[in-house]
């Protein structure tokens, strides 16, 4: 049923929010593969079920149904330190509102992941300066997310979800809050990730945003409309 | 996580809103410090006790006439016969007597050259040493034969030596007690003020016959009369079982049918000083109750505190959980800041115990004792508190939902 060739795996997923006696299908049963190092855009119309998925891929969230898969592991039969495991390990998350702690610096927002890692980590300084110095921020380490630009703090954000050697980073319209131009910069820093081997997945609304993609997906009324891959 | 990281975290989120950690932790301050005064005062108490019990001694038995209470009417300690001389060498043979004497006494003028001191007779046998364990600093106090044949010697507590013979050796002396002339042999050591506040030191002792036949004057009905004995119980007899013994025998030697109600009564020293000391209990668990009551107020404020910062922080939550954070991650966190919390409000909670206790000592007449271990357990009590009443909102933390408390608003 699963191969290896696959990181992330869904199989008839779907995702029923209860809300007093409305029920809302968000996924309505959402048949998915995605390789090993791909660059994969999610797009679709608003409340068709995007965030909904990375949600469930992310492990933040239980499915109603169906079942997914992370590196060939059916997240239904881990308990939830190893959904946490999961989150620290493999995952790292790129957020639409950056979720950088305010009262600490960049340093401190890096390590922040490493500090629940279960594994050896070595230095946890200088690995937090060493993913701050790829996404090229290394001299504003002390500023706090108040002292610094939206793009700026999405690249510490994106440095805390290096932290831990992620295999998959999920951004939910990682550029949302950006301009063009800054977004463009957020994107080339994916794209450079992504050539270092790590599956990206990621939301947006915008098509130049989607163009950087390798695969576009669209979403509508929680299913799969469209499911394309880039050209080059 | 280290344990460092994780205290220095706290500090760091307790420190953002600091007048509000201060306000939570006042309670807590409060009710450290009256569990730390509540205990020296316990303690101190008690120390008191058992510190008159040893003065006293702890195994004395007093004995005095008079009727025990007959239908609620009290006979009056004086309207039945009193104890003799003889009944003083009688109790010595019991086997498990160490040490008897008995006294006379009353309120007489000493007058030395110029100066009149009212001050306590007592005429007493050399037992009365003895049974009081009282030693002569200076000279020596009188003998079984002195006191026999009435010799005129007298010792001194030292507040007479004080008022009679300041800044002269009284060893020598010849003063007057209420007109009699007698001579000085010895000087007791210092005693100090009895729980009522009596200076015990302000007494002058005669042998019993002198004292009896040159100045008190002698009963009407019992010759060689003494008002009041003490028995020394000697070591290693269970006091109870003395003291009833004594009972038995001396209602045999009184003559007292079997039903018959007892015409003396005799006293257990540490027993007296123990009920007399039940007012200071009963304050000290009043200020027991109101302690635990502020450091139970205390912990409901701290709960209330970690509540309200466990809602302000949810999205961090959701944002720790989502980088990997478990649930006892996100507890210990909560439950390292309540520790915190109330190990800083247990620390000044101390400081001000000591604060209070000396204050209380100084300006009461409570006497206080403080301990490294009422210290640690006042200190204990914080954190304990801490714990308990930081439990249910670091639990609450831990078992959120990470996609909830992440998009929680
Ligand atoms: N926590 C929730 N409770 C109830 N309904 C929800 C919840 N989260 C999402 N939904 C509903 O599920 C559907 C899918 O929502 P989702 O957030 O996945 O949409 P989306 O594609 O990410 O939209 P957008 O582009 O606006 O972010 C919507 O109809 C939304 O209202
Ligand atoms: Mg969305």
């Amino acid at each position: 049923m699963t191969s290896n060739e696959y990181i992330i795996e869904a199989r008839k997923l779907t995702k029923i929010y209860t809300m007093g006696d409305q029920q809302v299908h968000a996924l309505r049963g959402v048949d998915l593969e995605i390789k090993h190092g791909d660059f994969v855009a999610i797009m679709g119309p608003s409340g068709s079920g995007k965030s909904t998925l990375m949600n469930l891929i992310g492990a933040l969230d239980q499915p109603s149904g169906g079942e997914l898969f992370i590196e060939g592991q059916p997240l239904s039969t881990m308990n939830p330190s190893d959904l946490a495991d999961l989150r620290n390990r493999t995952l790292g998350f790129v957020f639409q509102q950056f979720n950088l702690l305010p009262r600490a610096d960049a340093l401190q927002n890096v390590k922040l992941p490493l500090r629940y890692a279960r594994h050896d980590i070595g230095d946890a300084d200088a690995r937090a300066r060493e993913c701050l110095k790829m996404v090229d921020l290394e001299e504003r380490m002390d500023h706090r997310p108040a002292q610094l630009s939206g793009g700026q703090q999405q690249r510490v954000a994106i440095a805390r979800a290096l932290a831990n050697k992620p295999r998959i980073i999920l951004a939910d319209e990682p550029t949302g809050a950006l301009d063009t131009k800054t977004s463009e910069d957020i994107m080339n820093l994916l794209v450079e990730l992504n050539a270092s081997g790590i599956t990206i997945i990621l939301v947006t609304h915008e098509a130049e945003v989607a163009a950087f993609a390798r695969r576009q997906i669209h979403f509508r009324d929680g299913l799969i409309e469209k499911d394309e891959r880039s050209a080059a | 996580m280290k344990l460092s990281v994780a205290i220095a975290s706290a500090i760091e989120a307790l420190t953002a809103n600091i007048l509000r950690s201060f306000l939570t932790m006042l309670g807590i301050i409060i009710g450290v410090a009256s569990v730390m005064i509540m205990m020296a005062m316990g303690a101190g108490a008690k120390a008191q006790i058992e510190a008159q019990i040893s003065a006293l001694g702890a195994s004395t038995l007093t004995v005095r006439p008079g009727a025990t209470r007959r239908g609620g009417v009290s006979q009056g300690a004086g309207a039945s016969t009193p104890f003799n001389e003889d009944d003083l060498v009688a109790i010595l043979d019991l086997p498990f007597v160490q040490a008897v004497d008995g006294q006379i006494n009353s309120g007489v003028t000493a007058v030395s050259g110029q100066t009149n001191w009212s001050t306590q007779l007592i005429g007493t046998n050399p037992g009365y040493f003895e049974v009081q364990s009282l030693k002569a600093v200076e000279g020596r106090v009188f003998t079984e034969r002195e006191a026999r044949t009435g010799a005129a010697v007298a010792v001194l507590g030292q507040s007479v030596v004080k008022e009679l013979f300041d800044g002269i050796d009284p060893l020598g002396q010849r003063f007057r007690v209420n007109s009699v002339p007698v001579t000085v042999i010895g000087v007791l050591q210092e005693r100090g003020q009895s729980g009522y506040g009596q200076d015990r030191d302000d007494i002058v002792i005669l042998p019993l016959s002198t004292a009896r036949n040159r100045i008190i004057g002698a009963h009407p009905t019992t010759s060689k009369h003494v008002s009041r004995v003490e028995v020394m119980v000697a070591d290693g007899y269970d006091m109870p079982t003395a003291q009833s013994d004594l009972e038995d025998f001396l209602r045999e030697r009184r003559r007292i049918k079997p039903g018959a109600s007892d015409n003396f009564r005799v006293f257990n020293i540490a027993d007296f000083v123990r009920a007399r000391s039940a007012t200071q209990q009963t304050m000290g668990i009043l200020l027991a109750f109101m302690a635990g009551v502020a450091l139970f107020v205390g912990g409901v404020g701290v709960m209330n505190i970690m509540l309200v910062s466990v809602t302000e922080r949810t999205r961090e939550i959701g944002l720790r959980m989502a980088l990997g954070a478990r649930g006892t991650d996100i507890m210990a966190q909560f439950l390292t800041e309540a520790l915190v919390l109330c190990g800083t409000g247990g620390l000044i909670g101390v400081g001000l115990g000591f604060v209070g206790a000396w204050i209380a000592a100084k300006t009461g007449d409570w006497s206080m004792s403080l301990s490294v271990q009422i210290t640690l357990l006042s200190f204990g009590a914080a954190a304990a508190v801490g714990v308990f009443f930081g439990y249910f909102p670091a639990r609450r933390a831990a078992r959120l939902n990470p996609i909830d408390a992440l998009r929680y608003e």
